[in-house]
C-alpha cells in the first residue's frame, strides 16, 4: 500500500500574501543591516583545527635527523587504501630501516591506522590541511619530504593519558 | 531663455545621447555590484570584497572574465538570430532611457538645455511601445538557440511579458487621467507647485493620489524584468538556463546588461512616475516648468540642476535597491500562480482602479475642486481606503493559492470518505 500523503491544512483564510512579503521584508531589511557576518575571510583568517585534526602525513625523526621508523610493515598492512609504500632494508648493524616510504595522500583516506598502529610513534597525521600541488606526482610524499614538514603533530591521545582516563 | 534650436540643439542632443547611455551602462555596472552586495548583507555575509578596496573593482574582473571566456556557437542555431538576440534584448530597455528627465533644465549660452535626451512628445506611449519589444529578444534567443530547454524558456518568458505588459499599461492610465499630459518633462512638473504661474498642477507626488497605481506599475515591473518573485525566464530544474542556455561569454553578458538595464529603466520609471522624478521635496526653488511652447516657468540655474540630478541619483537607487531587496526576499511564484495573478488578478484590479479613479477624479471636477494639493489629498484619501480593501480583504488567500490550496483538500477528502464508503459497503456485502 503506497504511503498516505498528509495534506496540512494552510490558515489560508487569514493569510495576506502582500503583508506577510512586508513582515519577510523585515526580516532581510534586519539582516541587512546587522553588522554581523558568518563569512571567514579565509586566506587571512584561519580555522582553529582541533588538536586530533587528521591531516597531512608527518614522519617523526629522531635528533640527528633520520626517521623513527623501523620498517616493521604495520603501517602498510594496515592501511585500509594501500596508500603507503613500504620497502623495508638492513644496515650492517642489523637495524631496519625504510628503504623506500611513500604515502599517497590523494589515495589516503585520512583515517589515522598507520598512527594508531605504529609501534614506534614515527608516522603521524598532522594538523594541517592546505595542500595544493601542480601536478599529481607531488602528491605522493616520500620519506625526506614526511620528515620535513613542519606542522604540529596530531594527538590521537594524549601521551601521559593513552586511555582517556 | 529660449529651448535650444538649430545646431546647437543637435550637437546638445548628441552630446547627452552619448553622455546619458555611457552613464546607463555606468548604473549598469554599479547595480551589479550592489546586487552582490546587497545580496551577501542580506544572507549574512561580506559579499564581493577581493577585488579592489571594499571588492569595488570586481565589476570589471567580471567583465574582463567574460570577454576572455570561450564563445561558443551550437552547431544547430540559426546564426544570424542567434547573434542578433542578445542586441534586440539590450537595445529597448537602453533606448528607454532617451525618455526620462534626470535633472532640471540648466540654461547656457545657445539656450536652456533640458536633461533629457529626447523630449518626445508621446512621451508616453513611447515607453509603452518600447517596453513591450523587450519580449523579442528573449523569444528570438530562445527559438534561434535550436535547444528544447532554450525555446521552452523563452516561449515561457514571453508569456509572462506579455501577460504583464497588460497589467502595466494599464496601471498607467490614471496618470494620463490626472495629468492629462503624455510629454514625461512634464508629468514630472505636475507634481510640482508653481503657485498661480502655468497650468494648473497636483502639487504632490503621484505615489499619493495614485498609490495603488504605482503598487500595480511596481509589480507588473518586476515581472516585465523578470526579476524575483517572478523569475520564470531562468530554471535550472525545468529549463536549465532558460533562454540564454546556450550563450556563453560576452553574448551571455550583454542578456545580463539588458536585464540590469531593463530593471534600471523600470527603477527610473517609477521614479518618474511616482516619485516625483528629479524634484525635490519641501523646497520650491527647484520648481521649473518648460511648457510644450517653449515658456520656462521657474527660475532654472546649473547648480539647481546638479542638485536635482542628485534627488533623482538618490530616488533611482532606493528605487533600485528596493528592487534588490525583494529578489532577495520574496520566493518566486509557481508558473500557474503567475499567471493567475497576471490574468485573474492584476488586469481586473488594475481596471477597476482605472473606473474608480476615472469616478472619482469626475466628481472632483463636478464639485468644482481646482487641481493642486487638496485635489491630491482628496485622491490619497481615496487611494488609502482601496489600498486598505486590495491588502486587508482581497489579499487575503484569494489571490496566491499556495500548496495548501482548500480545493485539493477538500476534493481529496471527498476522495476519501467516498472510497471508506466503498470499503464499508464491501464489506457489510
Amino acid at each position: 500500500m503506497p504511503g498516505e500523503v498528509k495534506v496540512l491544512e494552510r490558515p489560508h483564510a487569514e493569510a495576506s500574501y502582500v503583508r506577510a512579503a512586508a513582515r519577510g521584508m523585515g526580516i532581510t531589511l534586519r539582516h541587512m543591516l546587522n553588522p554581523y557576518k558568518v563569512t571567514q575571510q579565509y586566506p587571512e583568517e584561519k580555522w582553529d583545527l582541533a588538536p586530533r585534526w587528521r591531516g597531512t602525513h608527518r614522519m617523526a625523526t629522531h635528533e640527528d635527523g633520520t626517521a623513527k621508523c623501523v620498517a616493521c610493515g604495520l603501517c602498510p598492512t594496515v592501511c585500509p587504501v594501500n596508500c603507503i609504500k613500504l620497502i623495508p632494508a638492513e644496515d650492517e648493524s642489523g637495524e631496519r630501516y625504510a628503504a623506500v616510504y611513500e604515502i599517497d595522500e590523494f589515495r589516503c583516506i585520512f583515517c589515522g591506522f598507520c598512527q594508531e598502529v605504529c609501534p614506534v610513534e614515527a608516522i603521524h597525521l598532522g594538523v594541517h590541511y592546505e595542500n595544493a600541488e601542480y601536478t599529481r606526482e607531488r602528491w605522493v610524499y616520500d620519506l625526506e619530504r614526511l620528515c620535513e614538514q613542519d606542522h604540529p603533530f596530531n594527538t590521537l591521545w594524549d601521551p601521559a593519558d593513552p586511555r582517556s582516563e | 531663455m529660449q529651448p535650444l534650436s538649430g545646431t546647437a540643439l543637435v550637437i546638445f542632443a548628441a552630446v547627452k545621447a552619448i553622455v546619458f547611455f555611457t552613464l546607463m551602462f555606468l548604473i549598469v555596472a554599479i547595480s551589479t555590484m550592489v546586487e552582490r552586495k546587497v545580496a551577501g548583507f542580506i544572507q549574512d555575509r561580506s559579499g564581493p570584497n577581493r577585488v579592489g578596496p571594499w571588492g569595488l573593482l570586481q565589476v570589471i574582473a567580471d567583465g574582463v572574465k567574460n570577454f576572455l571566456k570561450e564563445e561558443t556557437l551550437p552547431r544547430e542555431a540559426l546564426k544570424t538570430f542567434f547573434m542578433l538576440a542578445p542586441v534586440i534584448a539590450l537595445i529597448p530597455a537602453t533606448i528607454l532611457f532617451a525618455v526620462i528627465p534626470f535633472a532640471s533644465p540648466t540654461p547656457t549660452r545657445w539656450g536652456l538645455v533640458e536633461m533629457i535626451v529626447a523630449d518626445v512628445p508621446i512621451g508616453f506611449l513611447y515607453i509603452l511601445a518600447i517596453a513591450s519589444l523587450g519580449v523579442y529578444g528573449v523569444v528570438m534567443a530562445g527559438w534561434s538557440s535550436g535547444n528544447k530547454y532554450a525555446f521552452l524558456g523563452g516561449l515561457r518568458a514571453s508569456a509572462q511579458m506579455i501577460s504583464y505588459e497588460v497589467a502595466l499599461a494599464l496601471s498607467l492610465v490614471p496618470i494620463i487621467l490626472l495629468t492629462g499630459d503624455v510629454r514625461i518633462p512634464e508629468l514630472v512638473s505636475m507634481q510640482q507647485s508653481f503657485a498661480a504661474a502655468g497650468p494648473p498642477t497636483v502639487s504632490m507626488w503621484f505615489i499619493g493620489p495614485l498609490l495603488l497605481s504605482a503598487f500595480f506599475f511596481f509589480v507588473s515591473g518586476l515581472a516585465e524584468t523578470n526579476r524575483l518573485p517572478f523569475d520564470m525566464p531562468e530554471c535550472e530544474g525545468e529549463l536549465v538556463a532558460g533562454f540564454h542556455t546556450e550563450y556563453s561569454s560576452m553574448k551571455f553578458a550583454v542578456f545580463m546588461i539588458g536585464e540590469f538595464a531593463h530593471m534600471i529603466t523600470t527603477a527610473a520609471l517609477v521614479t518618474v512616475f511616482f516619485l516625483g522624478g528629479w524634484d525635490i521635496p519641501f523646497w520650491s526653488g527647484d520648481n521649473i516648468r518648460v511648457l510644450a511652447d517653449g515658456t520656462v516657468i521657474g527660475d532654472p540655474t546649473w547648480w539647481k540642476t546638479l542638485l536635482t540630478l542628485a534627488a533623482f541619483a538618490v530616488k533611482l537607487s532606493t528605487v533600485i535597491v528596493l528592487f534588490i531587496w525583494i529578489r532577495w526576499t520574496l520566493p518566486r511564484f509557481r508558473y500557474d500562480q503567475l499567471m493567475d495573478l497576471g490574468w485573474k488578478f492584476l488586469i481586473e484590479a488594475v481596471t477597476l482602479y482605472i473606473v474608480i479613479i476615472a469616478a472619482a477624479i469626475l466628481v472632483l471636477e463636478a464639485l468644482n475642486v481646482p487641481l493642486g494639493l487638496g485635489y491630491g489629498a482628496i485622491l490619497t484619501g481615496v487611494n488609502i481606503v482601496l489600498a486598505g480593501i486590495l491588502f486587508f480583504f482581497i489579499d487575503r488567500g484569494a489571490v496566491i493559492k499556495g500548496a495548501g490550496y482548500k480545493g485539493h483538500v477538500v476534493r481529496r477528502q471527498r476522495v476519501d470518505e467516498e472510497r471508506q464508503d466503498r470499503r464499508d459497503r464491501a464489506s457489510a456485502a
